[in-house]
């Protein structure tokens, strides 16, 4: 497929335990190009990059480097064959208590024939030989904690260079950049195609996309579902590669919504993004759809008193709603199942029955103290109702299974009655059959409530949806409804084109972006 | 549906060998403490006595109030290093109120029990607030206070009939009802017999852990120190949860200093030396008892017991003093060990 390339991956697998993350990749880098990688969450570019940078090893497959084979044991051993990667966050390339000189030759300081002793001009001397490389202009006595995240990435990045790599892997560059600071480093990628690195740039940012990719390639579930090198690229295509088609979209009956529930008017939730407006009726599902970072968590988090918005009114049921914090979200009525259950849902130390009972332990309790007998109740009743598979209540949460864990969670949240129930990517790490079951739990319950869900994946919006709206650079762009979509509009809203693609390019110079 | 039980099949089959660690690390320490018990009754004449329990009640009575106010920062998934500093400060002011200032008994409990609060509250609000690191913050509280209740006397201790910094002699004197906080003995089957500094033990133990285990507001603190942020998502105040916990630990600390005070019938500014490791040592301790795990009041109460027994026991079987200190690290790496090596293997 690519005639001169310099690195070349065939039929790479890997696996962790039973579970397959990759399955069988063939990819090719050319010198002086620069192939985009596009993947939703778990699709496995990460493990492709750890791969490729030495930190797993494969199951299966082979990779060449310049016509040798090339199976790193080590980050050091793929960075000293000339595989660089400039990981995702950008704290981890650099050092913040030393300065630039030493941060751009930190690699020498160690290893055989590096000198006992530290002299600083030679360290500086070397250091801007490093800089001037990649064209960096960079005042080396500077503490790398006092440099913008855009200088610390390119500090990073020259560091990397500094080995004289033939392939360069950029994990998400820009997933902290503001668009001005990102203009920078793609002025930087183009240096360095120019100078014939082979890059190897991962990203789900369509801004980043269209402005450096010579060659698209997507990625779902551990295979490569689409290559894109030909002019002019079909970014179409290849979101909808990445994303996955459903054939039999519109397998459910969407329903009309009988009143609105929750409104909002004007709406404003980041920097330079333009106002909106929403609605959400009683017993319809509404999906939220749109790639990574287009603001859906933020959306979440407004409605739920995580953030204040930074323009517009929200009502809930005809009244004023403006909650300062979840506790009053919840007292209203307004329930959010947060995104990355581990990290925001699981209280480890907790059984499932406590994890069920946690956020209405008031009405659980007779003054203050607890009455256990209603909370065992709730919680066998949730079990029975979600058909959570487990032994009983007192199990521990590290006994289940991502879906049960995950199933335990909505069964916390579906305990008592909600006036908007708001879900951040209930499916994530959750299998097939568990995410059908909380599906169909959902929709059988959705009356007399709004249910909004907040999904990456298409397939799984289709699947639950009534009303599908889609975001794009932290603004709603289009409203479809479930059975008479089209579906070229869809991802021509998703991929950011149109209207909204104009409003992104007025507004590149301010625009920052959630981290 | 497959695909579920499957985890089910697999976490049974090693079941039976997992029963005995299991086991092991529930009972393992309070099997420990029975046969200590059972081996000084038998090793020690007059161990196994009424007065000898009840004297190592009084010689934990402190330590343990200290032990469990910390507990409730442990909980929270905090740690409070400025409980012993704040009892010796009680201490101190309880004396200065009564011997310089020449008040009541109550006006000096009051007054340290303020204190006690206050002090919480700052630790609270520097972590809370000012994102110190908890360990930092309680240190820094911790010299600040040691500092602190030195400087109303000029870094003398404090007695009846004490000469202050101006030349005069102070008038006031230890009221009779404080001194009986710390010298009055209960009648139980023996006249005479239980220290007013055990029952307070006994009485915030059993308050302490109602309020962890059976309120919502206990089950709050626990949410919160296992996962803030999912505490936060379900709606708890967590920075509020927080302070209150460094308030229930200033408050404790402060109880143990007003007993230690009465104890004493002094200021003095060289004791509660040890209360800070003592105290620390049985709430830690306390994640051994019954494979918990995780800080919790009942544990911490065992904990000083099996330091107190242990103590008592070794010193009745005359051995040295200066080794105590070994002895009581030696069992606080132990139980340590029970806690986090095996309990993790347990869970897996």
């Amino acid at each position: 497929m690519v005639a001169n390339a310099v690195f070349t991956i065939n039929g790479l697998r890997k696996s962790f335990g039973p579970i397959e993350v990759l399955g069988g990749i063939d990819l090719a880098l050319a010198p002086g190009q620069v192939t985009v990688l596009m993947g939703a969450n778990g699709a496995g570019k990460s493990t492709l990059v750890k791969i490729m940078s030495g930190v797993y090893t494969r199951s299966s497959g082979t990779m060449e480097l310049a016509g040798r084979p090339f199976a790193p044991a080590t980050p050091a051993e793929a960075i000293r064959a000339g595989v660089v990667t400039v990981h995702q966050s950008i704290n981890d390339g650099v050092v913040a208590d030393l300065d630039v000189a030493t941060n751009l030759t930190l690699d020498r300081l160690s290893g055989t024939g590096s000198k006992l002793m530290f002299n600083p001009g030679r360290v500086r001397r070397e250091a801007r030989a490093v800089a001037e490389r990649v064209g960096l202009d960079i005042d080396m006595k500077k503490q790398v904690r006092e440099l913008s995240l855009a200088d610390r990435q390119m500090v990073s990045i020259a560091r990397a260079m500094a080995h004289e790599p033939q392939v360069l892997v950029l994990d998400e560059p820009t997933s902290s950049l503001s668009s001005a600071e990102a203009e920078r480093l793609f002025a930087l990628v183009d240096r360095l195609r120019d100078r014939g690195v082979a890059i190897l740039y991962i990203s789900h940012r369509m801004s980043d996309i269209r402005r450096v990719a010579d060659t698209i390639v997507s990625l779902r579930d551990g295979v490569i579902t689409g290559t894109f090198d030909t002019e002019p690229l079909d970014y179409e295509g290849a979101v909808n590669a990445m994303l996955g088609r459903r054939i039999d979209a519109g397998q459910i009956e969407a329903r009309a919504a009988t009143g609105a529930v929750l409104s909002a008017k004007g709406l404003r939730i980041a920097e330079g993004a333009e106002p909106f407006d929403l609605e959400l009726g009683a017993g319809e599902i509404v999906a939220v759809t749109g790639l990574v970072g287009v603001g859906k968590t933020a959306l979440a988090e407004t409605l739920f008193g995580l953030r204040t918005p930074l323009g517009g009114t929200m009502t809930l049921g005809g009244k004023p709603y403006a909650p300062r914090a979840p506790g009053k979200a919840i007292e209203q009525g307004v329930f959010l199942l947060a995104k990355d259950r581990a990290s925001s849902g699981i209280v480890h130390d907790f059984d499932i029955g406590r994890n069920i009972s946690l956020p209405f332990l008031r009405g659980l309790s007779a003054g203050t103290i607890m009455q256990r007998g209603a909370e065992q109740q709730r919680a066998r009743d949730q079990i029975a109702a979600l058909n959570i598979v487990c032994r009983g209540e007192r199990d521990e949460m590290s006994a289940l299974s991502g879906g049960n864990q995950q199933k335990v969670m909505v069964a916390r949240w579906m305990a008592e009655p909600a006036r908007v129930f708001i879900l951040d990517e209930p499916f994530q790490g959750v299998d097939i059959s568990a995410r059908r079951d909380m599906a169909a739990k959902l929709r059988a319950s959705a009356q007399g409530r709004a249910t909004l869900v907040f999904l990456t994946e298409l397939d799984e919006v289709f699947e639950i949806a009534d009303r599908i709206l889609v975001m794009s650079e932290h603004t709603i762009v289009g409203a479809h409804r479930n059975g008479e979509i089209d579906f070229d509009r869809l991802l021509s809203q998703i991929a950011g084109d149109g209207a909204a693609q104009a409003a992104a390019t007025t507004t590149t110079q301010e625009k920052t972006t959630a981290p | 549906m497959t695909s579920q039980t499957r985890p089910e099949t697999t976490s049974a089959s090693p079941m039976d060998k997992n029963a005995i660690i299991d086991l092991a690390i529930r009972f393992g320490f309070l099997a420990l403490l029975v046969g200590m018990v059972l081996f000084f009754s038998f090793a020690s004449r007059g161990f196994a006595s009424p007065q000898s329990a009840v004297f190592i009640l009084q010689s934990v009575a402190i330590t343990g109030i200290l032990a469990l106010g910390v507990t409730a920062t442990l909980v929270v998934g905090g740690f409070d290093l400025s409980i012993g500093s704040v009892a010796t400060t009680a201490m101190m002011a309880a004396s200065y109120v009564m011997v310089v200032m020449e008040q009541s008994a109550l006006v000096a409990v009051i007054v340290c029990l303020v204190i006690g609060a206050v002090v919480g509250v700052i630790n609270g609000w520097l972590i809370v607030y000012m994102r110190v690191p908890d360990l930092l913050a309680t240190l820094g509280m911790m010299f600040l206070l040691i500092g602190l209740q030195r400087i109303p006397t000029e870094g003398r201790s404090i007695a009846t009939g004490m000469s202050l910094p101006d030349g005069t002699t102070a008038q006031g004197t230890f009221s009779e009802a404080f001194l009986a906080l710390g010298r009055h003995r209960f009648d139980l089957i023996i006249p005479n017999f239980i220290p007013v500094s055990v029952v307070v033990l006994i009485v915030l133990a059993v308050l302490i852990w109602f309020f962890l285990e059976y309120t919502r507001f206990g089950r709050m603190m626990y949410a919160v120190g296992s996962n803030a942020q999912a505490a936060r998502l379900a709606g708890a105040p967590v920075r509020a949860y927080k302070i209150w916990a460094y308030v229930i630990s200033g408050v404790f600390a402060s109880i143990g200093g007003i007993l230690l005070a009465a104890r004493l019938g002094r200021g003095d500014i060289a004791s509660g030396n040890n209360l800070l490791l003592d105290s620390v040592a049985a709430a830690l301790i306390g994640f051994a008892v019954l494979g918990a795990a995780k800080p919790n009041a009942f544990g911490t109460a065992m904990g000083a017991l099996f330091v107190g027994i242990l103590l008592q026991g070794l010193t009745m079987m005359n051995a040295p003093y200066y080794t105590q200190d070994f002895i009581k690290g030696f069992v606080l790496v132990i139980a340590l060990v029970f806690t986090f090596a095996l309990s993790q293997r347990g869970k897996q």
